[in-house]
């Protein structure tokens, strides 16, 4: 083991969250306030409860989890396409590090930095809306699980990507979409018929259910399946890092 | 002398179908200086970035200092400093932050003193808080060498090292290397300027079309291929070369003052001694003698294109 490149790596990728501080702290307490100004104030006046929830605190859990997905994502592509794409790359890979402790320094920085945000944004909720959190070891628990499982994809494709174009469309196309229609704002019980069934094959609507049963003790779907279904999803994105790095694909070719 | 590292029959063909080494069966030499030659595209890089572990190779087995750089890539990987060709350096961490992340990634415990020492050597000291972004091309070309040498590696890769540095800095980085080689590192170097390989190397190897066409000692080498030419300057000027004296093929300047002999030392063509002796039953007389050998360079320039 080589733990002193693990926490090189570790502390390089955290330095440079902090020399964004501002940027870091200050864009997700804005992005949660205009959210609740939006749909708190707009929508809530309308729908003031749902499952018994003030519709406020309805939407903290969503909220943070679409941050948390797309912060996942973005901050592990970033960290791995960025040496990729100016070539300091060759340092990591002539480095006596294992690939696992690539893994771990790069994918425990992206969510380390995705879980630091995720806990602002539940202190900016909290200064809108009371909250309550019934489960807080499982609401721990999906934080941490989410911010992984996502850093993990996030590396996938800074792996995969060849241009920034690239990096920039799994986010853009597949993520915000699935998680918008996820239940972040609602729950899937209000959708018509054919749409709860549809709803049901995206993977986020458990991610949600999961994160927003373990503040209020109410789900749309049952834990454990939203559990078995996190647990799923990592399984998968660790198989994949498996295979590339077994393979060498698009790092050592 | 033993060797430090050994490649045996190391071949690459990219995912691109092209076979950039053929198969490359070659030895360094602990401690010694080796320098590879080879004009653009020759397959310089892709040995080093193999050897280094950048780069997976198609077949062929690679050992540093007895560690296979496959089942026992720690080991291997832990002894060499590489500077690559590219100035690849992230725009944004200052000098200090870099070449401290290095030694970290490299296992190494953090040493202020050695890294210190180490940009001092290099004459970075003074830009320790200066952002990589801000530095001059040479800087960061010294600031590249700082991050190999920051895990006080055991052997270094030096690729085109000096492209783009300033005369005196290219001295000092030759003073560097030389105190490295007494302190035991191995150097292995690929440039184009032809003279460095002649002034730093111990030894030479050429490689063309992915191909290791020749290694040899560098005096050697000089000795054995290189040319040698003697200019002699005559006290009456000759309208042209006496017939007894065809033999030896020689150039007559244009104002007929100067005579001048090429040979090698392989080559069946009659020695000095004898060129003299004729020249004296010929009557020539001559004021002065004068011998050069050929460059690394002309030799190396031969070597191709007798591989053409
Ligand atoms: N990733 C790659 N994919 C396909 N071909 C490649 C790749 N990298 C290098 N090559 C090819 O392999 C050959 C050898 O390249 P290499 O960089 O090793 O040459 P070199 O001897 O270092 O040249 P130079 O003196 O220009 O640096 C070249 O023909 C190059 O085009
Ligand atoms: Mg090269």
């Amino acid at each position: 083991m080589n733990p002193r490149a693990v926490w090189a790596i570790y502390r390089v990728e955290m330095a440079r969250a902090f020399r964004t501080v501002l940027q870091s702290i200050i864009s997700p307490v804005i992005s949660t306030s205009l959210y609740f100004v939006v749909f708190g104030s707009a929508i809530g006046s309308r729908i003031t409860e749902i499952d018994g929830i003030s519709y406020g605190a309805f939407i903290v859990p969503g909220l943070m989890m679409l941050s948390l997905l797309t912060q996942s994502i973005s901050n592990a592509s970033f960290a791995i396409y960025f040496p990729k794409f100016v070539g300091s790359i060759y340092e990591l890979l002539s480095a006596p590090v294992s690939y696992l402790e690539i893994v771990i320094a790069y994918v425990g920085g992206a969510a380390t930095k995705s879980i630091l945000l995720g806990l602002i944004i539940l202190a900016t909720a909290s200064l809108f809306v009371p909250l309550r959190i019934e489960h807080p070891f499982w609401m721990v628990a999906f934080l941490v699980l989410t911010a992984v499982t996502f850093s993990l994809f996030g590396f996938i494709i800074g792996i995969w990507a060849k241009t920034f174009e690239q990096l920039q469309l799994v986010p853009l196309l597949i993520i915000t979409p699935l998680t918008f229609l996820g239940g972040s704002f609602y729950s899937i019980h209000m959708l018509p018929g054919v749409w709860k069934t549809i709803t049901l094959f995206n993977p986020v609507v458990y991610l949600i259910s999961g994160f927003r049963w373990s503040f209020f003790g109410k789900a749309d779907v049952s834990v454990g399946v939203s559990l078995g279904m996190t647990l799923a999803f990592l399984a998968v994105c660790i198989a994949i890092v498996a295979w590339i790095f077994k393979t060498g694909y698009r790092l050592r070719n | 002398m033993s060797s430090i590292i050994t490649i045996a029959g190391v071949t690459k063909t990219y995912a691109t179908g092209f076979k950039a080494l053929k198969e490359i069966n070659l030895d360094i030499q602990r401690g010694e200086i080796f320098a590879l030659l080879g004009p653009n595209g020759a397959g310089k890089t892709t040995l080093i970035s193999i050897v280094c572990g950048i780069v997976n190779r198609s077949s062929g087995t690679v050992t540093v200092d007895g560690h296979d750089i496959g089942r026992d890539y720690r080991a291997a990987r832990g002894l060499i400093g590489l500077v690559p060709q590219e100035l690849t350096i992230d725009a944004f961490e200052t000098v200090w932050a870099t070449v401290n992340y290095s030694r970290g990634l490299f296992g190494k415990p953090a040493n202020k003193a050695f890294v210190e020492k180490v940009l001092r050597d290099l004459s970075l000291w003074e830009k320790k808080d200066a952002k990589a972004i801000t530095l001059s091309g040479g800087m960061k070309r010294r600031l590249m060498i700082a991050k190999a040498l920051s895990h006080e590696p055991r052997v270094l890769f030096l690729d085109e090292p000096t492209a783009g540095v300033d005369v005196e800095l290219r001295q000092d980085m030759w003073e560097m290397v030389r105190r490295l080689r007494e302190d035991g590192v191995t150097i292995i170097l690929t440039t184009h300027y032809i003279e460095e390989a002649e002034a730093m190397a111990d030894r030479v190897g050429v490689i063309n079309k992915g191909e290791i066409i020749l290694v040899e000692g560098k005096a050697e080498l000089m000795r054995k291929l290189g040319r040698k030419q003697m200019t002699l300057e005559l006290r009456a000027p000759l309208g042209a070369v006496p017939e007894a004296l065809s033999r030896y093929a020689l150039e007559l300047s244009a104002d007929g003052g100067q005579l001048t002999y090429t040979y090698d030392n392989q080559s069946d063509r009659p020695g000095v001694a004898s060129l003299l002796r004729d020249l004296g039953a010929a009557g020539i007389e001559f004021r002065d003698l004068d011998t050069q050998n050929s460059s690394l360079e002309e030799i190396f320039v031969n070597l191709l294109r007798q591989d053409q």
